[in-house]
């Protein structure tokens, strides 16, 4: 498994160009063209991380966390899930940011390796800040009745976080 | 909403923080939160950039194209309801392709663009139809095969393999967008049964 997953980055790091070549693309210059927009994304990604870093981690600080997750980590510690992936598991379908900045944490404090911060990628990397698509979707067109778009986007959301830790269990 | 959510969760954090004494800790907090932003950001902007590079080749050489066609028979037994070869159609594909690669930015306006065509097909244009709704939880579920954010991530924190998430995320995404699936035309039976 994770021999196999090695060698996926630099296949497809000469792969794709390799692909490109033939192709009669340029790739040095698309490249390029591409990279810049690593800048821009991140550059846009800053402000919410700011917004939402300072925010989890006054929540998480002052204590307040705690008492969310003793409340509901009896209910899911009883079904396995690591009480360390709540905060991610609430806050993932809710917003992008923040259950990104929870995931970069986790994935800090733990480690990446460590079984949470793999189950902490692998929840963040399998599903989608839903209520965010909804907005910015359903905004752009002009829908006011959602009717059960909310409904299945959470149940998807709750589908993928229940996964995510049945495999990390049965892998790592 | 998120406007609430957020002013919720710091002022809880303010109140919780007076009220049990962490005063100090919660400015060491904010001051830390900020700060991290910053040097996460700095750390992702070579990763993303490469990726992001290299993205734009597969999409250049075709390879993009490719996906979206052997994407196509998966998708169409799903959105029966759509004519044949229609702009939606494609715009789902495109959107879902981009998904699937992490390409997350490059996804959200052929999502934009999917939701217009779903919208010109959609006879109460304040309700969204069931297409639309099949459409976000595939696009929320999306199936990954290259969780590029989160090997970011991963190798900024040093992890001896970044990469070891790759073939996990795919098998847990496919499953959860099968399920997905499966739910939502659940769901879906049951809102026309009893208009809940």
């Amino acid at each position: 498994m994770n021999s196999l997953s090695r060698y996926i980055i630099p296949l497809l790091l000469v792969g794709i160009p390799f692909i490109g070549i033939i192709k009669g693309v340029k790739v040095y210059e698309v490249f390029v063209e591409g990279a810049k927009e690593g800048l821009k994304t991140v550059v846009n990604i800053l402000p919410y991380l700011i917004a939402m870093l300072v925010a989890v981690n006054m929540f998480r600080e002052s204590g307040a966390m705690e008492i969310v997750v003793e409340t509901i980590g009896r209910l899911t510690s009883a079904a396995g899930i690591p009480v360390e992936l709540l905060p991610l598991a609430i806050l993932r379908p809710l917003s992008g940011s923040a259950s990104l900045g929870i995931a970069m944490d986790l994935i800090r404090e733990y480690g990446p390796d460590s079984y949470i911060g793999i189950l902490a990628s692998m929840i963040y990397g399998s599903s989608e800040a839903t209520l965010y698509v909804l907005s910015v979707y359903f905004g752009a067109i002009g829908i006011k009745k959602m009717r059960y778009a909310l409904l299945a986007g959470l149940a998807s959301d709750v589908i993928g976080i229940l996964i995510s830790c049945l495999i990390a269990s049965l892998l790592f | 909403m998120i406007n609430y959510f957020w002013f919720t969760l710091i002022g809880i954090s303010a109140i919780v923080g007076v009220l049990t004494g962490r005063i100090d800790q919660l400015n060491q907090a904010i001051m830390n939160g900020a700060k991290d932003a910053v040097e996460i950001s700095i750390g992702l902007i070579g990763i993303m950039g490469l990726w992001l590079g290299i993205m734009r080749i597969a999409e250049h050489s075709g390879l993009i194209n490719l996906l979206s066609r052997a994407l196509y028979p998966v998708l169409k037994p799903l959105f029966k309801e759509l004519p044949e070869d229609n702009m939606a159609m494609g715009a789902m594909i495109m959107n879902l392709s981009a998904n699937t690669l992490g390409l997350g930015n490059a996804a959200t306006p052929m999502g934009i663009k999917a939701m217009e065509e779903l919208q010109r097909l959609n006879p109460d244009k304040e309700s969204a139809s069931d297409a639309m709704c099949m459409f976000l939880v595939l696009n929320t579920e999306c199936v990954q095969f290259m969780p590029t954010t989160m090997i970011a991530i991963r190798a900024v924190e040093g992890s001896k393999d970044p990469a070891a998430i790759v073939l996990p995320i795919m098998i847990s995404s496919i499953t959860a967008a099968a399920m997905s699936v499966i739910v939502t035309l659940l769901i879906r039976m049951a809102y026309r049964r009893y208009k809940v």
